[in-house]
């Protein structure tokens, strides 16, 4: 057992370890071991393009995180407060639907429906209408290993709803909507496929970037940005991990 | 004017009538019991006085006023919860002070009468403590603390003391009396319990299906049961179908299924020839020898075929000659009185003519 246990993480993990290697990697090829460089980082923060790229990437992330987490937060509530059958689906859906279903059809949508010009903006709320499901499904989670009687107790003692939310329910799920919001960060920092469908010309993420750079070779460069962006994720997910447990145990 | 008054207060859920045309009245000061089986809607009242539930007919009144459009925040009164509900990100003495900062009570007051009220559960140690490192019976007493801090008018308690073990349990019934009479709150309380309702109660509501079978004093509802429901879950009790063949001043002469012929007192209103039963409780039922108890006017011989010893008193099954089965109930402690029976031992069971009851369908 130990043994497919250890060939699993093997295989996970051996590729990305040559990739943070090789970003250290003394040699214009990826090939064989020169010497040790700092080298292809410096070349990265002068590359105005990777800079813009990465601008963009946390703007997104930044923004859509945020508005996935109050709304998804809200929607998680609801869901769990009315029992609501039909919602967790339609909320839940868009996490498990093939990306490129979403992709596709959020770009019909954007230029077709709503006659915008794909830009910073139509990859936002592409990456909300993904985030809100995650923040949802967590914040219902916390919310279902709760006993009830507290919100009525809360009531009951004299506070408002409102005071009841701010009071009780705030402070008992604010783990959750934390893990939430990180998990939408790194979700939507690392999204390619979601972004390349709805970005159109002219605007780049860090992934776009990569891509459009290994088209011509895998350079020490895109071993540094990817380095990079591997750091921030896993950083993001230990961390809401920290917070909510159910994070690391997926989507239920 | 009572302080709560329910008038012909009805919940329906679905086709289920859960609550069916309830009135009752309670006292300020009074210590109130809703008592009943599982399920017969006793959680139903307690959230519809409390405002989180809303009934389809009827009225509830605190006093004199209905209170229907008024939300649960504004009641004054406060619930205790099965579940104890206390918050769980919020220590002892923040629970507690939890409904004065609802009221706006100012901070120096609210830290003393937290302490006060933390000192009268015998918690003040614990003000510091969060709810998940307490036993049930400091829960309970948190919870409690918190029902009672801000002195409402009135304070429902839903199944208090369900979860705890019987030790603590009897200690908690104690608290519970001294707390409300110390308090002078007015208490309506949930149990599906009969000795603790006895125990604590002025007065005992006995529901049944959604309805009330009968008010009164624990007395009177354990020495006077109004139907056979009640009779039958309040306490151990014998009960054979019987009709009434004479009306005799304050006398029955009933013929009891299974028995034959008896002589009962008259409690209630009574004519010849009505079917109902005949119910005693098993202390008012003697046991001795065959020869014994002769001055008693029901007398039957039967033989000993089955008895329960825990200690104090003993049970005793006797088969009197058709096959039913009668309960006698004898204290182990009478020296000398006291006689030991084997199984199988003919033996005689008796009663006198003032004890038991008739009671209708
Ligand atoms: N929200 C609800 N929806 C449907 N039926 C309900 C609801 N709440 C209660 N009932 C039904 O109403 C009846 C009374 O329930 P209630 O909880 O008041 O009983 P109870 O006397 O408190 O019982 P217990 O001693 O088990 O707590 C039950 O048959 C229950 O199934
Ligand atoms: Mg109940």
């Amino acid at each position: 057992m130990w043994f497919a246990a250890l060939l699993v993480y093997l295989f996970l993990y051996l590729p990305l370890t040559v990739v943070v290697i090789y970003s250290f990697n003394d040699s214009r090829l990826n090939a064989e071991w020169v010497g040790f460089t700092w080298r292809w980082y410096e070349v990265l923060f002068q590359d105005e393009e990777m800079i813009q790229a990465a601008v963009n990437s946390i703007l997104i992330a930044v923004g859509a995180s945020f508005i996935a987490t109050l709304l998804g937060t809200m929607a998680g509530i609801a869901i769990h407060r009315y029992k609501l059958k039909a919602l967790p689906f339609l909320v839940i859906t868009p996490v498990a639907m093939p990306e490129i279903l979403l992709g596709v059809s959020l770009l019909l949508f954007f230029i077709q429906v709503l006659h915008l010009t794909l830009g910073l903006l139509s990859v936002l709320v592409a990456h909300i209408t993904f985030c809100v499901g995650f923040v949802a499904i967590v914040v219902r989670a916390r919310l279902a290993g709760m006993d009830e009687s507290i919100f009525e107790a809360a009531r009951d003692l004299g506070a408002t709803p409102w005071q009841t939310f701010r009071l009780v329910t705030l402070p008992l799920i604010l783990p959750a909507v934390i893990a939430g919001a990180l998990m939408s960060f790194t979700l939507s920092i690392d999204d390619f496929v979601i972004t390349f469908f709805t970005a159109g010309v002219g605007v780049s993420t860090l992934p776009l970037q990569i891509y459009s750079m290994i088209k011509i070779a895998v350079t020490p460069e895109v071993n540094a940005v990817s380095t990079l962006l591997m750091l921030v994720t896993l950083g993001m997910i230990l961390l809401a991990a920290r917070f909510d447990k159910t994070v690391l145990r997926g989507q239920e | 004017m009572a302080l709560l008054e329910l008038r012909n207060l009805t919940r329906r859920f679905g086709n289920l009538t859960a609550i069916d045309n309830v009135s009752l009245s309670v006292e300020a000061g009074e210590f109130f019991t809703l008592l009943g089986p599982s399920g017969c809607g006793k959680t139903t009242i307690l959230r519809m006085i409390a405002g989180f539930d809303l009934p389809d007919g009827g009225e509830i009144l605190l006093d004199g006023k209905d209170i229907a459009a008024t939300p649960p925040e504004k009641r004054p009164l406060h619930t205790v919860f099965q579940s104890y509900a206390l918050f769980p990100h919020l220590s002892v003495a923040d629970n507690v002070a939890f409904p004065l900062r609802m009221s706006k009570v100012s901070e120096q007051e609210t830290r003393q009468r937290v302490k006060e009220m933390l000192e009268t559960v015998h918690l003040a140690d614990k003000s510091d403590a969060f709810p998940h490192e307490l036993s049930g019976g400091q829960k309970q007493r948190v919870a409690l603390a918190r029902g009672l801090v801000n002195k409402p008018r009135l304070l429902l308690l839903d199944e208090p003391l369900g979860a705890l073990d019987h030790k603590l349990r009897e200690e908690m019934q104690i608290e519970l009396i001294n707390l409300q009479r110390n308090v002078g709150v007015t208490f309506v309380f949930v149990t599906h319990s009969q000795p603790e309702a006895l125990a604590l109660s002025h007065r005992i509501a006995v529901m049944n299906e959604g309805r009330v079978e009968q008010m009164d004093s624990p007395a009177n509802i354990y020495s006077r049961p109004s139907n056979r429901f009640v009779a039958d879950f309040i306490g151990d009790i014998n009960m054979m179908n019987a009709q009434i063949d004479v009306v005799d001043g304050m006398q029955l002469r009933l013929s009891v299924a299974g028995l034959g012929a008896i002589v009962a007192p008259a409690h209630i209103e009574t004519s010849t020839g009505q079917a109902g039963a005949f119910a005693i409780r098993p202390e008012q039922v003697v046991i001795g020898a065959p020869d014994e108890h002769a001055e008693l006017a029901n007398r039957f011989s039967g033989t000993l075929r089955d008895f329960l010893y825990v200690g104090d008193v003993t049970t005793y099954k006797v088969e009197v000659t058709n096959g039913t089965l009668i309960q006698a109930l004898l204290p182990n402690a009478a020296p000398g009185k006291a006689r030991f029976f084997e199984l199988g031992d003919k033996v005689t069971v008796a009663w006198s003519s003032e004890s038991g009851m008739f009671l209708h369908e």
